[in-house]
């Protein structure tokens, strides 16, 4: 059975969306959807019947990402929405976020697994105090891409003055975040000039539209293929005779890669063994490399289990209790100086202690709060967590899967927060002064 | 680095593979929901590779609505057989014997809602803790909103608007007693690649899918087959048709399309061209704006 090569041949691309209210991200995700198809005739004329219902003059195609009932009720976004499409080059996930209720708990969890971001500016209002949280936001998630679509540039006249000095703006504020790569376009997602296709009204914008940006931009290094991270999830052990003496190792591979043969090295354990077989979903492999889902087995017996790490003995994961990191709260349940969560890291569950909250991030200026350690619903924070057994991990600048954690709640199970690992030094930071990307 | 460059697919796959991993190690009574339909069967071909070479360490558990086409249920059996694996069969027929549920009235009375009542009764007499779903965030705009790990309370409901935030790789798969989650490995997969993946994976799929003749009535721009289940309106007639189905659920409210597309390669064709969701073809979705919202919260699929 032969499939279309094409289809077959395609990458995939997650990014985010963010924008302040009524900056037309709706009609920007609505414009791309419909131009690349993903949007249908029998939700097209929904749209259609729900608009006409509520008495709206233009079709509201925030009714296609505000799918609950008390958005629609509201006309506000609750929750982040994932949205598909594909055009011959490329796949799309949108993650849809929110531009003002529980915010950055809804751009945190969008951009958690983005590679691009694109944040909305409207070309009359210019950089305002919500791009920058946006832009703080994707480059504290490590996002590597990020577009600045300047909006609405038909009701500047398509400037070309306007938007450079848009762009000059925006950089003067970016120079203090750790993005690698900023690309800017003009827009106008109502009339679609440079989304899909170039814009006749901007001969002076030679860059690509930002349906060509997406499809075309490299994202082949954003994952870690350096450092051999494998946390296993599970042990699989089929008690079947043909398979008596199995012992597989199965997980999902964090950063590096792994082959045959190689010495690695068991954590906690310490133990090392070499690599008999790995295997994928289509069978034997000769190397496994980050994202993979795998089976390893080794050459020696060794005790592994779920949230054990298996590494290289020359390139080892930092092994420590004491964490500091940046946390975003999602809960209104404030953080407690002192209080005790449960902390999951990759396939590992511990118990843990917020010792200390070093500073509050005021996400508007960009500057740390010293001295202010009352963490509530939507903000940002350094904080010092001792866990009850050591974790294996990497800064979240160096591996996003193995820098990453959550915090839950012992009693609820609530989600509580994301974190970030920043290092593994207990060390007192410098109380005051501008944040710095580098420094997080 | 080109090398290390997986297709999209390839990620879908993996991606579905880590969480149903991820259900195994966090839960003590996991099930998979099987419906016979494509996406189930993708679901059992991904359970099948994430443990292999042990079988599925859980059993599959069909929520029967008694209005089948029966071309599905024995595709469910010869699948089951070929497996080795355990199958749960609970009826909707059952519950409304026993007077859990009630059947509708009209002329096309559905047990798509009528499901919810045995596969909660289902939940709590097998003490499932973890029910993993085929279903998909692209099929509606309720299920956008949708989590992988989607926490039900002690009644089942879903709570839309208070959702654990969900980021990175990690879910969090913990709950007091009572309580159990859905899962969704293909919350990012869309309809055409469900399709591909049964296309490279050349699986086995029921005959409805494709192009065949059959007797069905249009009611409100839905094609709905003959089946013992349905009555006819005045005015209305069957008419013998060449047709196939997007999806496959309860007869009386999964809608035909007219369609000639008789291979994997003609129906993916098909899809990439369809300018109608499949879900449109769908009698249960047109009943309200937010109908799926509505039986999601009360405990459906």
């Amino acid at each position: 059975m032969s499939t279309d090569p094409r289809y077959l041949a395609m990458d995939l691309l997650r990014f985010t969306t963010a924008g302040s209210v009524d900056d037309g991200k709706s009609t920007l995700i609505g414009r791309l959807l419909y131009d690349s198809k993903a949007i249908f005739e029998d939700q097209l004329e929904a749209i259609e019947r729900a608009t006409e219902q509520r008495g709206e003059d233009h079709l509201n195609l925030s009714l296609l990402t505000d799918g609950l009932r008390a958005e629609r009720e509201q006309g506000i976004t609750i929750d982040v929405a994932y949205r598909y499409f594909a055009t011959p080059r490329r796949k799309f996930i949108i993650a849809d976020t929110p531009g003002h209720i529980q915010y950055t708990r809804n751009m945190v969890t969008g951009a958690s697994t983005a590679n691009l971001a694109i944040v909305l500016v409207d070309a009359r209002k210019g950089v305002v105090e919500q791009t920058c949280r946006h832009s703080f936001i994707a480059a504290l998630l490590r996002i590597q891409h990020l577009v600045v679509a300047v909006n609405k540039m038909d009701l500047v006249d398509w400037s070309e003055d306007r938007f450079n000095e848009i762009v000059r703006q925006y950089k003067d504020f970016a120079s203090r975040l750790e993005i690698p790569d900023i690309r800017f376009i003009p827009i106008s997602a109502l009339h679609g000039d440079n989304v899909v296709d170039g814009s006749a009204n901007m001969p002076w914008y030679r860059g690509g539209s930002l349906l060509y940006t997406l499809e075309t931009v490299y994202i082949g290094s954003d994952l870690n293929h350096v450092d051999a991270r494998f946390p296993v999830q599970t042990v699989i052990r089929p008690n079947r005779d043909e398979h008596h003496d199995f012992r597989g190792f199965a997980g999902r591979i964090a950063g590096g890669v792994f082959k045959p043969g190689d010495e690695v090295l068991a954590l906690p354990s310490g133990r090392t063994s070499r690599i008999k077989s790995l295997s994928g979903p289509s069978g034997p492999l000769t190397e496994a490399f980050a994202p993979m889902s795998i089976v390893m087995t080794l050459e020696d017996e060794i005790d592994i289990s779920r949230g054990d790490q298996i590494a290289r003995p020359n390139n080892a994961p930092q092994q420590t209790q004491d964490i500091e990191a940046m946390v975003c709260w999602f809960s209104d349940k404030r953080l407690q100086p002192g209080g005790r969560y449960l902390v999951r890291h990759t396939t590992r569950e511990a118990k843990c202690a917020v010792k200390t909250v070093r500073y509050k991030v005021d996400i508007n200026t960009l500057h740390r709060v010293p001295g202010d350690s009352d963490i509530g619903m939507n903000d940002i924070g350094r904080v010092h967590l001792r866990t009850a057994v050591p974790l294996f991990c990497d800064t979240y600048a160096r591996n996003r899967a193995t820098g990453s954690f959550i915090l839950v709640d012992e009693f609820s199970h609530a989600t509580l927060a994301a974190g970030m690992i920043v290092g593994t030094s207990a060390a007192e930071r410098p109380e005051s002064g501008l944040l710095e990307m580098g420094g997080l | 680095m080109s090398s290390y460059h997986l297709t999209h697919l390839a990620q879908l796959e993996h991606e579905a593979i880590f969480v149903m991993r991820e259900v195994a190690a966090q839960f003590e009574r996991p099930a998979l929901l099987f419906s016979g339909g494509k996406d189930s069967i993708v679901m059992v071909r991904l359970a099948q590779k994430a443990f292999a070479p042990a079988r599925l360490p859980f059993p599959l558990l069909h929520v029967d609505t008694g209005h089948n086409f029966p071309e599905t249920i024995a595709f469910r059996d010869h699948l089951v057989e070929s497996l080795g694996c355990r199958l749960i069969v609970r009826r909707v027929e059952d519950s409304i014997r026993v007077g859990r549920a009630q059947e509708e009235k009209g002329p096309n009375p559905s047990r798509n809602a009528l499901q919810t009542v045995t596969l909660l009764d289902a939940i709590e007499e097998f003490r499932f803790d973890a029910c993993l779903g085929g279903a998909r965030r692209d099929e509606e705009k309720a299920r956008a909103k949708e989590r992988f790990f989607s926490h039900r309370d002690e009644f089942g409901q879903w709570d839309p608007k208070n959702q654990r935030p969900e980021l990175w790789n990690l879910f969090n798969g913990r709950k007091h007693p009572g309580e159990h989650f859905r899962v969704f490995p293909l919350s990012n997969w869309t309809e055409m690649d469900v399709w591909q993946y049964i296309a490279q994976e050349q699986l086995e799929i029921p005959s409805i899918y494709f192009s065949h003749r059959r007797r069905a009535v249009r009611r409100q721009g839905v094609l709905l087959a003959d089946t013992p289940f349905i009555t006819l309106l005045e005015g209305e007639a069957f008419e013998e048709l060449t047709v196939r189905f997007r999806t496959v659920g309860d007869a009386t409210c999964t809608g035909a399309v007219e369609s000639t597309a008789s291979t994997l390669e003609e129906i993916i064709q098909e899809v990439a061209s369809a300018r109608v969701t499949e879900r449109g073809a769908r009698a249960d979705d047109r009943r309200s704006e937010t109908a799926m919202e509505d039986r999601k919260k009360a405990g459906y699929f």
